[in-house]
């Protein structure tokens, strides 16, 4: 850590970082809200992601092209930061963890992309389906979905990923520690080189072994934040690839 | 006669509505959803046109008109956050905008489809690496001690925080993001590049062209279109810079060539509370960005068959 000089060459190798981590309860905190954040965003995010992409795929919707304008509009226009930010106030989910999960529910981007795909299912199927007595809702889940699993694989990581990435609504609206995602306690660590919340008491660490230590915790906290998406990431590379070029069809 | 269209109409209403009402439920959601987190919040720019005050609210706060936009435009911090802005913006279409076409064409020059995929795969992945993990990075090969650092001082070059140092901030910045976006931004010229004829190349090998003449007269007029439309798009923020990632890497040493518009939004509205004034300079820079947008638009239908709309 304080060594000078040759780069390649290892100092040796050591464990201590992980368990450091590990063992601290603002980590294992930050981890268990981001994946909370992370299932119950995605989850609402498909829904509604779903419900739109659906409405609007079908013929003979009534308004279904002034709400697409509607939709369009806010790709090119958004009232910025600082009414954002007094809109959620005045909702009253300012600090809680609604406030990280419904503002971001929907991407306008993701939405189109969806209804894009489910345009190219089929109108026979729907229509024999219906005849048969079912619903919209039985048409969506059972016919619809079904035949569009992987643009859903790809909308899942999509929303997967950005949940898990993001940050700065954290930042701005959340006070109380107990609900804030990795991310939150990562800018601690690694940008604000807060010491606090880096190493907890009662781990007999002190002065100058706490500086030596400040480096390794921060490699090691890197490696345990990225690790799910390093691990995740060769197995959903074609989704994303694929993804993206459905975006472009219509781009 | 009006009456009799008049209950016909509404009579198609009602049996479209008893036959569709899960789909207008579903739609009443989303629209729902975007009125109230897209259209309110734009509602709200006209509190850059007011006095805000949180406590009487947006229509009570008196109007101002023009008085934020006018302190702005003297505002001692103006020059340096449009010229940041600016600059910045610069710097990564010089840079960051060929970055991706470069490593498609020289990607479609691979003929090893393992090596191909192992760098498609190995360039793709820091895009999703959090942009608070890539700061991280980047802080800690910048440092004194730091990996960069380390290799200069072999020679000769004296260790000093880089981040500390305002001359190079805009080198780190635009830097990273190329490093962070090369293989996504990559993928879209990549599908371009699929959809040219495979037949052309054979006649032009026949003709004996070598690889450059192909590249230059088959390969880039082949992509051309997609290149020019992202153009366009990027122009169309010249004027905007992501906050996330300025607020997480500057400091108060390098504010001279990292503070943008964005960011100053975000230190004045959302750290000193200054609401209107804040909303205000949001709203300029969106109306700058959306006539840099129209105008490259233009020019581009103009001088080519490209455009958005």
């Amino acid at each position: 850590m304080q060594h000078e000089g040759i780069l390649l060459k290892p100092l040796g190798f050591t464990w201590k970082g992980y368990s450091l981590v590990l063992n601290n309860p603002n980590i294992s905190i930050g981890y268990y809200n981001t994946v909370y954040y992370v299932v119950v965003g995605t989850l609402i995010s498909m829904i509604f992601t779903c419900f739109g992409g659906y409405a609007l795929s079908r013929k003979g919707v009534l308004f279904s092209k002034y709400i697409l304008i509607l939709i369009t509009i806010t790709m090119f226009f958004s009232g910025g930061l600082i009414p954002f930010y007094l809109l959620v106030k005045d909702l009253g989910i300012y600090d809680t963890r609604w406030a990280i999960i419904l503002p971001s529910a929907i991407s306008t981007w993701n939405l189109i992309i969806m209804r894009t795909s489910f345009m190219q299912i089929p109108e026979s199927l729907e229509e024999s389906a219906k005849m048969d007595g079912a619903n919209d809702f039985t048409v969506l889940f059972r016919i619809i979905l079904p035949l569009s699993m992987p643009i859903i694989a790809v909308m899942v990581l999509f929303y997967g990923v950005a949940m898990w990435n993001s940050w700065f609504n954290a930042a701005i609206f959340l006070r109380d520690r107990s609900t804030f995602p990795l991310q939150l306690i990562l800018r601690e660590i690694l940008i604000q080189n807060d010491k606090g919340s880096m190493l907890q008491v009662q781990n007999g660490i002190s002065g100058q072994a706490e500086d030596m230590y400040r480096a390794l915790i921060q490699y090691s906290t890197i490696v345990i934040a990225t690790l799910p998406i390093l691990v995740a990431y060769p197995f959903l590379q074609k989704y994303f690839v694929k993804g993206i070029m459905v975006g472009s069809l219509k781009g | 006669m009006i009456v009799k269209t008049h209950n016909r109409k509404m009579n198609i209403l009602k049996t479209d509505f008893k036959k569709n009402k899960y789909i207008y439920l579903m739609v009443s959601i989303v629209v729902a959803w975007y009125i109230i987190f897209a259209y309110i919040p734009m509602y709200g720019v006209i509190i850059a046109f007011k006095d805000f005050n949180p406590g009487r609210g947006i229509l009570n706060s008196p109007w101002v008109g023009l008085d934020h936009f006018k302190s702005f435009f003297i505002d001692p911090n103006f020059r340096r956050v449009i010229t940041n802005t600016f600059l910045i913006n610069i710097y990564d279409i010089l840079w960051g905008f060929p970055a991706p076409i470069i490593l498609a064409l020289l990607m479609n020059e691979v003929r090893s489809k393992i090596f191909k995929k192992t760098v498609q795969n190995l360039t793709y992945l820091p895009f999703f690496i959090s942009i608070v993990v890539v700061c991280g990075i980047i802080i800690d090969f910048t440092s004194t001690n730091g990996l960069i650092n380390q290799l200069l001082s072999h020679f000769g070059v004296e260790k000093t925080n880089l981040l500390a140092n305002k001359d190079l901030f805009r080198t780190i910045f635009v830097g990273s993001g190329i490093w962070q976006g090369i293989g996504w931004g990559s993928i879209i010229y990549l599908a371009a590049l699929t959809n040219i004829d495979q037949q052309q190349y054979e006649a032009a090998t026949i003709d004996g062209a070598g690889r450059w003449k192909q590249l230059l007269h088959i390969t880039l007029p082949g992509i051309s279109s997609t290149i020019m439309i992202l153009l366009i798009l990027r122009m169309g923020s010249i004027m905007s810079v992501g906050f996330e990632k300025i607020i997480l890497l500057y400091n108060p040493l390098t504010y001279d060539t990292a503070d943008v518009i964005s960011s100053y939004v975000y230190r004045r509205g959302l750290l000193n509370a200054d609401y209107s004034y804040s909303t205000a300079i949001g709203l300029l820079n969106s109306l700058i960005n959306f006539f840099f947008l129209i105008g490259a638009n233009w020019l581009s239908k103009k001088y080519s068959e490209n455009s958005l709309w």
